[in-house]
């Protein structure tokens, strides 16, 4: 079909509430799903981002090297950014390590923590960066859903808005 | 006492010369924001939210503080002042670590409740993650500086209702923080009669009572007009 | 006390003074006691001693003569001769020359504009007199104007009516008409009423007020004691900043002196009017210079400021009804009464009376206190008062009005300095301080230093202010490291309006006025500082 809308999301750094919560708009999913396309998410198989993408959802702040290459890399390939959920758009839970030196929180979390190999991450674990930041301080952000998880429902109205062309009239609720 | 009629947003209002814009605004259900301020402690105009434009004033007033006055018309939500509230609702957000989702007040929060009022989804404003302390030497109650907005009304509560004034701000600035005692731990605090009133006013989940999980602590303030009522009277006598 | 009583005090120390032949008067005010005057006196002192010559010759401690920054400073009288940057080792030469024609190496020449340009009323009588003896004061008049009021013919709506006329403004910085503010005072109930004197000066690079108390204590009280008979006043306050030790030792003693001589106290001059003066040190918080915060700490409470209404005026000190001036305002009470009103309002402009001190700071070859009529253009304030800018460098900018004030460009030097004008030009008159800049000093840094000392004077209470500050600090920083984007440029600029727009006092108020001065002035500064958006990988 070759009018369907593309649709992407993606995990950065918060704990995949949002994207639970996107699944729980249940009997919706069926309706939009002959509407869009999901091209690049983690609940599709596909590693590669597409060339151009009309709405991106994130989940999560941005808080390694490899985040940080990813939603630029991203914002550089998609029309509509949407930022879905308090990770996103401030930080949020995983912000509270903003206050520690990273250092820190790697000693706590790999060695204190750890009952065995204790050591701090090597090669596989990008490097943290030494804050998280909230996706639209690396990126221009064009829709803001809060929430932690934001409500099914209100993903449900936007998305459904978004699809329709217009854009979603959100009343925002942190937490 | 002289009675004053003025416009609150075109409409005609009146009111006793000893009231504010706000409390007439409220009469009529005009809706002012506000966070400072609540019924029964004395206003003190700090938080800037209830801040209208009066006809023939350049400077914007708070609602809490103005007086009536016969013949002047108020503008309690134009764009500018939208803005304005928005800005300063961001300006909380910024300057402490409200986590709303693992608050004790999520969903009883009078800041959380007024960014979703206002509109406020994001903030273009920096996040200073501040470190801050929290203080649970206290058997019963709590303090977690990382929610609190400074709206000073448990130093209020506290020195003008319950009269031990064991409430008070320290340090200036950014760095102000409410303190017990001369910043003593709250525990070893000698003035505090545990009262509780503290815990019901604030606005947020700064103040609460210990063993209550995330999004339990539920405020109930309705005690307030109602003691300086009673005050009044007893002072009277 | 009948008035050839009174002027017989004066009197007899004028002769004692001019039974002496020479008098060499030293500056002991802080800017030459911290270049070294205390040892320079010492001295002399021991000079005159050791040649016997106590009987011809007198050492005069004094107060401030104007040049701070070629301290320490004497001078020669009746020769009328500067000296300049003396060291103790200069003594005996000084001595020498008495009578003889002064001595040229550390002479401090008066042919130029920093000498002729001034005109001097609040600051008549620095360095002439010793501020640490009443009847040195009273040899110049002090207490005249005082005794005028009480004890002849001025009844206190007199006095209100005389100040208005004058049409003096608070030398605070705001320049609200005096006279409207103690009318206003006046007609309040009668009742408990204080005077307030507000010695709380906070701005970097003022140093008015601290000179005045500290080289004419006298003059302060008598102004105090004026308003408190206008206005119907029996008690006063002076609050002064601790840092100022120096002011607060001479005016303890000046409030002692004054009480025992009977120009303060109960029934001044044997009439039926008491007034009493205490003094209230501040701790270091510059928002304490704001009326409702200063209050609030006279009263021991913690010094944060209040929304007004009500005005001082009608709820001040504990309540009561209250009249707060500034130190240089009520520096120039006594003049205007013994001169009449008609002689003050014929200095300076039409709106804006009388003459204004300066602390005159920065990249100026003279570096000092200065008085000026009001209305003297800011160029002749600096190029020729100042001397102009040293080393062969240009001007660039001048910060007028301290944190509150805002940085004019050489495009407005001849805007004449008064009230609207220097507002017009987005910053204030403030309470005096003028510090140039040359074109060595980036102006980013500028506004960020005086938003850093904002930030920190802030006192928390309302939100814009206490949060505001803190991120335009921030931003402002990035500026200067050059990491800013075109975002932070208008998020600046719209803090920069909210922020004067919603808080809750001045100092939030005015603290955006040395960025939007700045960004109005020198905006290509800024521009320059910022980076192209990050670049997507």
């Amino acid at each position: 079909m070759p009018n369907k809308v593309k649709v992407a999301t993606v995990w950065l750094d918060g704990c995949s509430g949002c994207h639970m919560s996107f699944l729980d708009i249940d009997g919706v999913l069926l309706d939009i799903a002959d509407r869009i396309d999901l091209v690049y998410s983690p609940l599709v198989d596909n590693k590669v981002f597409p060339d151009m993408v009309d709405l991106t959802l994130v989940e999560g702040g941005v808080s390694s090297v490899d985040d940080r290459a990813k939603i630029i890399k991203i914002r550089k390939h998609t029309k509509l950014l949407l930022s879905l959920g308090d990770c996103a758009i401030t930080g949020n839970v995983p912000a509270m390590r903003n206050r520690y030196p990273v250092a820190a929180i790697e000693e706590r979390a790999y060695i204190e923590n750890a009952d065995v190999n204790q050591h701090a991450p090597n090669l596989i674990v990008p490097e943290l960066l030494p804050q998280i930041q909230p996706v639209h301080t690396v990126v221009p952000v064009d829709i803001y859903l809060p929430g932690c998880p934001p409500p099914g429902p209100v993903i449900r109205d936007a998305l459904v808005a978004l699809l329709n062309g217009e854009m979603p009239n959100i009343s925002p609720r942190f937490g | 006492m002289p009675v004053k009629t003025f416009k609150i947003d075109g409409q005609d209002v009146s009111g006793r010369e000893d009231e504010t814009v706000l409390d007439i605004a409220r009469e009529n259900n005009v809706f002012l924001p506000t966070l400072c301020n609540i019924e029964g402690l004395k206003p003190v105009g700090a938080c800037r939210l209830c801040m209208v434009e009066v006809k023939g004033s350049n400077k914007l007033l708070p609602a809490c503080v103005t007086k009536v006055e016969e013949g002047m018309e108020v503008t309690t939500n134009s764009e500018r002042l939208q803005k304005y509230r928005r800005m300063i609702l961001e300006m909380l957000f910024v300057e402490g670590n409200h986590v709303c989702s693992v608050c004790v007040a999520n969903g009883h929060c009078e800041l959380q409740w007024l960014a979703e009022k206002l509109g406020v989804d994001h903030t273009r404003l920096n996040y200073m993650f501040p470190k801050k302390e929290i203080d649970v030497s206290h058997y019963r109650y709590a303090i977690d500086h990382n929610r609190c907005v400074l709206c000073t009304r448990c130093v209020r509560v506290c020195g003008e209702i319950e009269g031990a004034h064991t409430w008070d701000v320290s340090g200036r600035g950014i760095n102000a923080k409410v303190v017990t005692d001369l910043n003593t731990p709250w525990a070893l605090s000698e003035t505090c009669t545990e009262c509780g009133k503290c815990i019901q006013v604030c606005p947020t989940g700064a103040l609460f009572k210990k063993s209550r999980a995330v999004g339990e602590m539920t405020k109930d303030d309705h005690f307030l007009p109602y003691l300086k009522t009673m005050r009044e009277v007893d002072n009277a006598e | 006390m009948d008035r050839e009583e009174f002027e017989q005090i004066g009197q007899k120390r004028r002769e004692a003074d001019a039974a002496v032949e020479y008098h060499i008067n030293v500056c002991t005010s802080s800017g030459c006691v911290a270049s070294g005057s205390a040892a320079v006196k010492e001295s002399l002192e021991a000079e005159v001693k050791a040649r016997d010559l106590k009987h011809k010759c007198r050492v005069n401690g004094v107060g401030c003569l104007g040049l701070c920054g070629s301290g320490p400073i004497l001078s020669i009288q009746p020769e009328d001769a500067l000296y300049q940057k003396v060291k103790p080792q200069d003594s005996a030469e000084i001595v020498d020359h008495l009578g003889q024609g002064p001595v040229e190496r550390i002479e401090l020449k008066q042919d130029n504009a920093f000498f002729q340009q001034q005109q001097r009323v609040v600051l008549a009588n620095a360095g002439k007199l010793d501020p640490e003896d009443i009847e040195s004061a009273m040899a110049h008049g002090a207490y005249r104007a005082l005794y005028k009021v009480t004890t002849e013919e001025m009844y206190p709506t007199d006095v209100v009516r005389e100040i208005t006329q004058s049409g003096l403004r608070g030398r605070g910085g705001a320049g609200y008409p005096t006279g409207l503010k103690w009318a206003t005072v006046a007609k309040m109930d009668e009742g408990l009423k204080y005077i307030v004197c507000n010695g709380d000066e906070g701005d970097p690079g003022a140093f008015m007020d601290r000179s005045i108390m500290e080289s004419d204590p006298h003059r302060i009280l008598e102004g105090m004691a004026i308003a408190a008979y206008a206005v119907g006043a029996s008690e006063g306050y002076i609050y002064i900043r601790a840092e100022y030790g120096l002011g607060i030792q001479r005016l303890k003693k000046a409030i002692r002196q004054a009480e025992k001589m009977g120009c303060l106290g109960k029934n001044i001059f044997d009439s039926p009017f008491s007034f009493s003066v205490q003094l209230r040190l501040g701790a270091g918080a510059f928002v304490c210079g704001e009326e409702t915060a200063l209050i609030a700490s006279i009263e021991g409470q913690r010094g944060n400021p209040r929304p007004r209404p009500p005005y001082p005026a009608m709820s001040g000190l504990w309540g009561h009804s209250t009249l707060i001036n500034n130190v240089e305002t009520f520096a120039n009470i006594a003049p205007i009464i013994l001169n009449g009103s008609e002689w003050f309002s014929s200095m300076g402009t039409e709106k804006s009376a009388g003459t204004k001190v300066f602390a005159l700071s920065g990249k100026v070859n003279r570096v000092g206190l200065i008085e000026v009529p009001m209305g003297i253009s800011l160029r002749e304030i600096i190029e020729e008062i100042g001397g102009g800018i040293p080393d062969g460098h240009a001007f660039k900018a001048v910060q007028t009005g301290g944190p509150s004030g805002g940085c004019i460009p050489e495009e407005h030097l001849d805007t004449p300095v008064d009230y609207e004008s220097l507002r017009a030009l987005g910053s204030i008159m403030g309470s005096g301080g003028m510090v140039v800049m040359d074109d060595t000093s980036s102006m980013v840094s500028v506004a960020r230093y005086f938003m850093e000392f904002c930030m920190d004077e802030s006192c928390g209470k309302c939100i814009p202010c206490r949060v505001g500050t803190a991120q335009m600090y921030e931003l402002l920083t990035r500026f200067v490291n050059k990491e800013a984007t075109e975002a932070d440029l208008t998020l600046l600029e719209e803090l920069c309006e909210m922020v004067s727009q919603t808080s809750l006092c001045g100092l939030g108020q005015s603290a955006p006025n040395p960025v939007m001065s700045t960004l109005r002035y020198f905006r290509e500064e800024y521009l320059e500082r910022i980076t192209p958006a990050h670049e997507p990988a």
